[in-house]
């Protein structure tokens, strides 16, 4: 089957293509070079006058796991007011905050999204994770593992353990739970929250283990350097949420001592202590750091105001912000000497001081990064705000009258705190496309998504070019998933189920008799039962394929 | 049929999925289609492993091939104008074969255990909780609190696994002191270090967990007993409980069966959030048996909402009591029951005049023949599957123990649902 996507404008950063014409060939799923002249084209689509990129990737959005099933069961008010209704073709399910997976799949397609990676998926619970993805229609699915607080590595480093042994473990937990990242949540500050402490700054020690968020920082990006793993340990600073936060987190961009770091949802980790409320934009000193640190990347984790619900690992931030909650009501967990979560609906209010500097915080670090390959569009769907807004905040970020006219409805002692108003800066769709195509892909270390070329798997989106970024990117004109239109005007016209990314990063099998013991010792399950099997992966993914990307 | 052949083999860390605490650290001898647990076992495990392994359909009583009875099962199905998909014991295939033909023909969801999972739920929704989970607990848990009950007739297993441990991450030698709260402690099992027991009507609890805030809260009252006890031994335990440095209430909230529960769940909860403003302290609500939490998350994750759900509008609507098994059968608002029970022949339909479609485990009796019976494999002995234990973190695997020719539940109702389109 040769397809031919006829004189689409195409923006295909990774190949460095920037608004050009050109013809696209798709044959059996993938990208191809054009053919020769004689062969025949079974089916063409004349895209003159339309805007065409790579499937979009979210590499950080919180779709499937524990905690957001917790999410799910404590907000039956927010499904109410968005349910979907069944079709010959889809399911019925609900939406907006912690949509069910279902409607997550079927909206990110809808929206021209064809890759979504969890970003936080504790060891114990990683299976519940994969069956979450595993229903997940439409899109590509990845996950990063979480370590961190979890007691075995604390205790690792807590007895001087070599770098050998923590790297073995780190391998051993991300083939186990078959993911391609590894994520550090308040780095050993669930695990001290255990303890009854409160904060676990980035020097600070836990009480029990003697070992600092930096030590934590230090082994963990040293093993996912060492192991090979494409992408860099994805860390969540400590601090969430604090005023002057700031300091720590550009002592945790320091802390990786030159090794990959990526600093996730970056503006909640961004705050200064200055003004009459002690609670400021630090965006400009972030924004410098990142900039003037090659091997540092974040994600923005922009928040827009409505409804939405937080959760997260933090649960010692979660517990700190309870009285918050919006409605009132919160779930904090403890989780198996591994991890804990933590998940509090929360509403963003444009009229609130805090909240509309939150918002201004974000845009300032968009806008002032001057790297787009190093600053990945994401609002940490759900806690920033649900990931259908993602076609709003494209428009934040593409046109500085319509982001000016809504700075200027804001909090005003807020909007005196930013110097949102003064930065010019427009993105250009070709910047829109490194963000959310061609860098996470990147980062991801996935070579045959988030481009054109030929060999790419060809997972194409098709917008109208509309001067209202929004209304374009709200609801693409064609989605094409492995060469297969499955979104048509912003409706589905295919089910499919897409795959599932992964790394498989070599260990000495030692590890897996100290695991094996440890389990059998301090824990309520055998170590064994934490590993993920090929037959299980079948079963969850509804037949997807799980793609094993190489370690360097 | 088994092969008579198959040699005696021993197989460890087993599954047990008779239980929400499924334990998988259990070792049994398979013999043909006999399974007997050798270590690790309690009287539920006995019970769930030594069942039937053959069992026949039948239509109307009698004997009929899989095809026919899966054949007149959708039937029933087509002609219904309200069915009801109730029991759902089942695995995390079952839970989701269910709620894609529930999707399918506008059916109702809710699981046998769900009027008492529904008490927690409830207080989740309406103000949450802080928890923890089981090897926290063997761990960390310096005092237990369990609130009216045992435990263990329930979890058999529980305190072996959580609370009898020695050695734990943190150090040798560990005493976890256990109180019994409105409930007697379990005959049969030694508790190490200091236990007690303080004498409450578990309909009063709730109103010791409202002294027992207050006391907390560092507020004197007038009373001199309350909820049945002097109140000196509520400022105790108070104290005892603040002092506590990881302290944990545990509750089976089938236990909590009165009127309005959830204010007494609710109670418990807010009280565990009072302690947490200077110490370390957690619930643990206990369930997960049935397959209820694992029904409850296969449909939430899919849907965004869980247990008594409809789906005839073609879209979800979620209504706990609207949507109960009781009130559909006892009003009449049902039409059709779909009875899923593969883990206990003892979980029998409620009895009704409603027809009924019976996919359970073998050796199954009924008061009332059922319209279709189609015994089914139990996961986890006959057939591979997946469970949710009672935390709700962990969803362990659960293995094929013997040859088998039941069907599962994902089975039938794929089968169920294809032979819909077949009208």
């Amino acid at each position: 089957m040769l397809l031919k996507l006829t004189g689409g404008k195409l923006y295909d950063p990774a190949n460095g293509i920037d608004g050009v014409v050109r013809d696209l060939y798709i044959r059996d799923g993938r990208m191809v070079a054009p053919p020769a002249a004689d062969e025949r084209i079974d089916r063409e689509y004349d895209l003159s006058g339309r805007i065409v990129m790579a499937g979009a990737i979210d590499m950080h959005t919180h779709i499937g796991g524990g905690k957001l099933n917790i999410a799910r069961q404590m907000l039956p008010e927010d499904h109410r007011a968005d349910l979907l209704r069944r079709t010959d073709l889809t399911r019925s399910s609900s939406g907006h905050a912690a949509p069910g997976t279902l409607a997550t799949g079927y909206r990110y397609a809808e929206m021209g999204y064809t890759a979504c990676f969890e970003p936080a998926v504790l060891p114990v619970n990683a299976r519940q994770a994969h069956m979450e993805m595993g229903d997940t229609p439409m899109v590509d699915k990845g996950g990063y593992v979480m370590l961190g607080s979890d007691d075995f590595l604390l205790r690792l480093m807590a007895a001087g353990e070599d770098q050998k042994l923590i790297n073995d473990y780190v391998a051993w937990t991300l083939v186990a739970t078959r993911c391609i990242g590894v994520k550090v949540v308040n780095p050993g500050g669930i695990s001290a929250f255990k303890f009854n402490q409160r904060m676990l700054d980035l020097d600070e020690k836990h009480q029990f283990y003697g070992v600092t968020p930096r030590d934590i920082l230090r082994v963990l990006s040293r093993a996912v350097h060492e192991l090979g793993v494409p992408h860099p340990l994805h860390v969540h600073s400590s601090n969430l949420g604090l005023p002057g936060n700031v300091e720590s987190t550009l002592g945790t961009i320091r802390a990786s001592e030159g090794l990959p770091i990526h600093l996730t949802h970056i503006q909640f980790h961004s705050y200064g202590t200055e003004g009459d409320r002690k609670f400021s934009s630090a965006a400009a000193r972030i924004a410098e750091a990142i900039n003037g640190t090659p091997n540092a990347s974040c994600d923005v984790g922009q928040i827009l105001f409505g409804q939405t619900v937080t959760a997260s690992g933090d649960a010692m931030a979660q517990h700190r912000n309870s009285g918050l909650a919006n409605p009132k009501k919160f779930v904090v967990m403890d989780i198996e000497c591994d991890a804990g979560c933590g998940v509090l609906p929360f509403k963003y209010r444009d009229k609130n001081f805090v909240n509309a500097l939150q918002w201004a915080i974000g845009l300032e670090i968009f806008l002032l990064a001057s790297d787009p390959w190093r600053v990945f569009l994401t609002t940490d769907h759900p806690n920033g705000a649900p990931f259908t807004t993602y076609p709003h905040l494209i428009r934040l970020l593409m046109d500085r009258t319509f982001r000016n006219d809504r700075l200027a409805q804001l909090n005003v002692d807020a909007q005196a705190l930013t110097t949102l108003g003064s930065i010019d800066r427009e993105y250009t769709l070709n910047e829109i496309a490194i963000l959310t195509r061609a860098a996470p892909a990147k980062l991801l270390g996935i070579s045959d998504i988030g481009h054109l070329a030929p060999g790419a798997v060809a997972d194409i989106t098709v917008y109208r070019d509309h001067a209202d970024r929004e209304r374009m990117f709200t609801s693409p004109e064609y989605v094409f998933k492995d060469g297969e239109v499955i979104v048509r005007d912003g409706r589905i016209v295919k089910v499919t189920w897409g795959r599932y990314h992964t790394v498989q990063p070599a260990y000495d099998r030692g590890i897996e008799k100290r695991l094996r013991d440890y389990y059998e010792r301090f824990q309520t399950i055998r170590a064994d039962h934490l590993r993920i099997s090929a037959e299980e992966m079948d079963v969850f993914g509804h037949g997807a394929a799980v793609l094993t990307h190489p370690c360097r | 049929m088994p092969a008579p052949s198959t040699p005696p083999r021993q197989v460890p860390d087993v599954s047990c999925p008779f239980c929400g605490l499924v334990c998988d650290d259990l070792v049994v001898d398979v013999s043909g289609d006999m399974i007997k647990v050798r270590t690790n076992g309690c009287p539920l495990a006995s019970v769930g492993f030594g069942a039937a392994a053959v069992g026949e359909p039948r239509i109307a009583g009698r004997p009929a091939t899989l095809a026919a009875a899966t054949a007149e099962a959708a039937r029933l199905l087509r002609t219904a104008r309200q069915p009801l998909l109730g029991g759902l014991a089942t695995d995390v295939d079952g839970a989701r074969a269910t709620a894609r033909l529930a999707d399918r023909c506008g059916a109702i969801l809710d699981h046998m255990n769900s009027a008492a999972a529904l008490r927690n739920v409830l207080t989740m929704q309406d103000s949450g909780w802080i928890t923890t989970t089981l090897s926290e607990i063997r761990n960390r848990a310096d005092l237990l609190i369990v609130a009216g009950g045992d435990i263990v007739s329930r979890f058999p297993r529980f305190f072996d696994r959580c609370i009898l441990n020695q050695e734990t991450l943190f150090g040798e030698g560990r005493q976890c002191e256990v109180l019994f709260l409105g409930g007697q402690a379990p005959r049969g099992v030694t508790l190490p270090g200091r236990s007690s027991t303080v004498a409450c009507d578990v309909t009063r609890l709730g109103e010791a967990f409202g002294v027992l805030r207050a006391l907390i809260a560092g507020r004197s009252l007038m009373a001199t007993e309350a909820a049945g006890a002097p109140m000196q031994v509520w400022q105790q335990l108070a104290t005892r409980m603040q002092a506590a440095k990881y302290g944990v209430i545990a509750w089976a909230v089938t236990d909590f069966d009165f009127p309005h529960a959830e204010l007494t769940v609710q109670a418990l909860c807010e009280m565990v959030k009072d302690l947490n403003r200077t110490t370390r302290f957690a619930g643990l609500p206990l369930g997960g048996s049935d397959g209820d939490l694992t029904a409850e998350s296969v449909f939430l994750w899919q849907t965004g909402f869980g247990n008594g759900t409809s789906f005839g509008q073609g879209q979800p609507d979620h209504d706990a009591h609207q949507y109960a098994t009781a009130r559909l059968l006892d009003r009449g608002e049902a039409d059709l029951l779909f009875w899923i029970s593969s883990f206990s022949a003892d979980r029998t339909p409620p009895l009704t005049t409603v027809p009924t479609v019976v996919l359970g485990r073998p050796g199954m009796t009924f008061a009332r023949e059922p319209a279709v019976f189609i015994p089914v494999g139990t996961p986890g002995v006959d057939h591979a599957g997946h469970l949710f234990r009672t935390d709700r973190v962990v969803a362990l695997p659960l293995g094929q123990l013997r040859p088998s020719s039941l069907p599962s539940v994902a089975a039938v109702l794929t089968a169920v649902e294809a032979a819909l389109g077949e009208s």
